[in-house]
């Protein structure tokens, strides 16, 4: 796990290190500014958290977390639920005190700042929408706090209206909005008051697939054109997936693996986010050995798989490891086929051959006695093998990852929420 | 022709339905309207009593029809004791309601938001509320006039207050509670989230979604204040309120005007549920 994210972050761990020390030395001075900082915020925001935790009934929520977002920054927090990703998003929003660690805030220590002086906003998972209040209102509702004039108060509630899709939408209740619309008028609400972090706590999972996805490329426009940090919350991982320039994938109220959604598809760190992000598969094996740029791996039912050397995580000296290779990456040949140099194969007989439109799926087992899932695009060209036939499964050595085993059996099955 | 056939499948059963209930729907109406009249008829007495002539010189009420006479609404404040009772009555009511709401709603936020720690001794806390509710009047009134004169305090309006405030303060808390216990403490950090301060969001966003139980405790309060007669008539001393008074004027004979006042409030308690009608249906 350490080695996962010292992998993705890099340098930035240096970073965090230097700011500590230069901020320790004037914390009241970051708080006062920061006090200023919901009125006026012009400079470049990013998060930091360092050596978080979160304790509650002797349980820790989060972890000794250690996470970096950049200023324009996209980021998601992806996890099942209990992982600590909301309560990491409270913490920064100010609802929930660190039990240790501090939270920085464009560069000023805001971990003992109440969520009013906190230049954070949020679009809460329920929305809560004023009821007793109009569209108009709710969304004027921060900038009335900073007693701002009436005429630019209307004009910014009306432009951000506009922003959102719901020109002349003022006068309406919020009971009379629609899930969709109701999102709309609780991202407006907090975008209006030009923050320079937007929190979103799974602000979707209230909707239908159809609206969620439309949501979805509406938000990433939205974050866009306003330029502002999101911090996104989700269990879903195709949400996260598609919005984010980075996320991090928290388990146990820790990350276990960070970086751009591609590098933490392709290349996952941890036997977690092989399961949790898309599907893996997964064949035990020990490291026999490496030679130059590739690393011979023995699987436990025989026979041997080559993967990248840079790509063996630090395995504590065991040579335990799992290999991992994506469905999709899986080309499917018929029995006797003769494999592409730089490939690694492994013979076998289709048992469930599954047409899901997009493609086949095919659960192959396979010479070794596991199973491994194959994936297919359905496009046409291809004679599609049917159950029982012989086939040889290759892919590229450049798409094998391998991963530190999880010390016991634990279940990953809290993959996709409601 | 499987579409056409439908519809008239589906009449056939909803006929003979209404066919079945042909008598047993007069039940539920009857039985409302019985009931209606059951809790309205003395008031109607009261109020028809309240336009009778009086037989000599007396001016106190008979349940004899004398004649109808719009005399006792034009000399309604002739009986100086009542009229000053009756004004005592007011000024108790509206001064133990504003106090027992704000305190109420208080304790009701404190018993719904905070727990053990913070708040040590809420559940016996909570047994006090409801035996406050449940203690009979007399056992209040009583006890309550052992400890004036224990501590040697003069029986007036401030007794009074105090012990309106007393009996009061239970009704808000659970009308107030019943309110709170669906709010979605979410809306109170989102307005923490767009910068409102404590005080701010609870006057922006707290008091006014909790409103329609501040208002339906504060006038529980005022009704039961406004008609009470036993613990009253402990601590009354030298202010008398109004049931006191019409209790005392019983064994010589009630002024007609007693049924003025009481029309009159019967009258402003209908005009109050049809506003609260009318302003609910505006808004919904």
């Amino acid at each position: 796990m350490a080695s996962a994210t010292q992998k993705a972050v890099g340098g930035k761990y240096m970073s965090i290190g230097a700011t500590k020390a230069t901020e320790s030395k004037a914390p009241k001075g970051a708080r006062s500014s920061g006090r200023a900082g919901k009125i006026a915020n012009l400079e470049s925001a990013d998060v930091e958290f360092i050596n978080v935790t979160k304790t509650f009934n002797d349980a820790n929520a989060v972890d000794d977390l250690n996470l970096r977002v950049e200023a324009g920054e996209f980021f998601s927090l992806l996890g099942p639920s209990g992982c600590g990703k909301t309560t990491s998003l409270r913490m920064l929003g100010g609802f929930e005190d660190p039990t240790k660690g501090r939270i920085l805030l464009g560069g000023q220590d805001v971990t003992n700042l109440p969520p009013y002086r906190r230049d954070v906003n949020t679009v809460f998972q329920s929305y809560a929408l004023f009821p007793h209040l109009n569209v108009f209102e709710n969304v004027a509702f921060g900038l009335r706090r900073q007693r701002i004039e009436k005429n630019e108060i209307k004009r910014r509630v009306g432009e951000m209206l506009e922003i959102v899709d719901l020109p002349n939408y003022e006068k309406r209740q919020s009971s009379q909005l629609s899930g969709g619309q109701q999102q709309r008028v609780a991202l407006a609400r907090a975008l209006v008051n030009q923050p320079k972090l937007l929190l979103l706590d799974e602000p979707m999972s209230a909707l239908d697939a159809k609206l969620r996805r439309q949501m979805q490329i509406e938000l990433k426009r939205i974050q866009t054109q306003v330029g502002i940090t999101f911090l996104y919350v989700t269990h879903d991982q195709e949400e996260a997936m598609t919005m984010s320039d980075r996320l991090a994938v928290m388990w146990h109220g820790r990350i276990e693996g960070m970086g751009s959604p591609k590098d933490v598809y392709d290349n996952p760190t941890t036997e977690f986010v092989a399961s949790f992000l898309g599907a893996s598969n997964l064949l035990a094996g020990s490291i026999v050995s490496t030679s130059g740029s590739r690393t011979t791996i023995a699987i436990d039912g025989g026979g041997t798989i080559v993967v990248p050397a840079d790509r063996v995580p630090d395995l504590g000296g065991s040579a335990a490891v799992k290999v991992g290779v994506r469905p999709e990456k899986i080309g499917i040949l018929p029995a006797g086929t003769a494999v592409a140099a730089d490939h690694n194969s492994i013979g076998g007989r289709v048992r469930v051959s599954t047409f899901t439109g997009v493609g086949n799926q095919y659960i192959v087992e396979t010479t070794l006695g596991v199973e491994v899932t194959a994936y297919a695009q359905n496009i046409g060209h291809q004679l599609a093998p049917r159950s029982g036939d012989e086939v040889v499964l290759s892919w590229p050595v450049e798409h094998t990852f391998t991963v530190k085993p999880l010390p016991t059996t634990v279940e990953i099955n809290e993959t996709e929420g409601d | 022709m499987t579409l056409l056939d439908q519809p008239t499948a589906l009449e056939v059963p909803q006929l003979e339905a209404t066919k079945k209930r042909r008598w047993t729907r007069f039940v539920l109406p009857t039985y409302s309207w019985l009931v209606i009249a059951y809790l309205v008829f003395p008031i109607v007495i009261m109020i028809f009593y309240s336009f009778n002539k009086t037989i000599g010189s007396m001016q106190l009420v008979s349940f004899s029809w004398n004649g109808f006479t719009s005399q006792w609404y034009h000399q309604w404040s002739n009986v100086p004791g009542l009229t000053a009772s009756f004004w005592l009555s007011i000024r108790l009511a509206l001064v133990s309601t504003l106090i027992a709401t704000v305190l109420g709603t208080m304790l009701a936020i404190a018993l719904v938001r905070y727990r053990s720690p913070r708040f040590r001794g809420k559940g016996a806390f909570e047994q006090v509320i409801f035996l406050n509710i449940a203690a009979p009047e007399i056992v209040m009134g009583a006890s309550l006039l052992g400890l004036f004169v224990t501590f040697n305090i003069g029986r007036g309006f401030l007794t009074l207050v105090l012990a309106h405030v007393m009996f009061s303060i239970a009704y808000v808390t659970v009308t107030v509670r019943a309110r709170l216990a669906g709010f979605d403490t979410a809306l109170e950090e989102a307005a923490y989230d767009l910068g409102a301060t404590p005080a701010v969001t609870f006057s922006r966003v707290t008091l006014p979604l909790i409103m329609p139980g501040v208002l339906a405790g504060a006038l529980m309060a005022f009704a039961i204040s406004i008609d009470d007669f036993v613990t009253s008539n402990f601590l009354s001393g030298s202010s008398v309120p109004f049931p006191v008074w019409v209790f005392g004027a019983t064994r010589v004979g009630i002024p007609p005007q007693v049924f003025v006042f009481g029309t009159a409030i019967f009258t402003v308690g209908i005009g109050c549920a049809i506003l609260s009608i009318v302003l609910a249906r505006k808004k919904a």
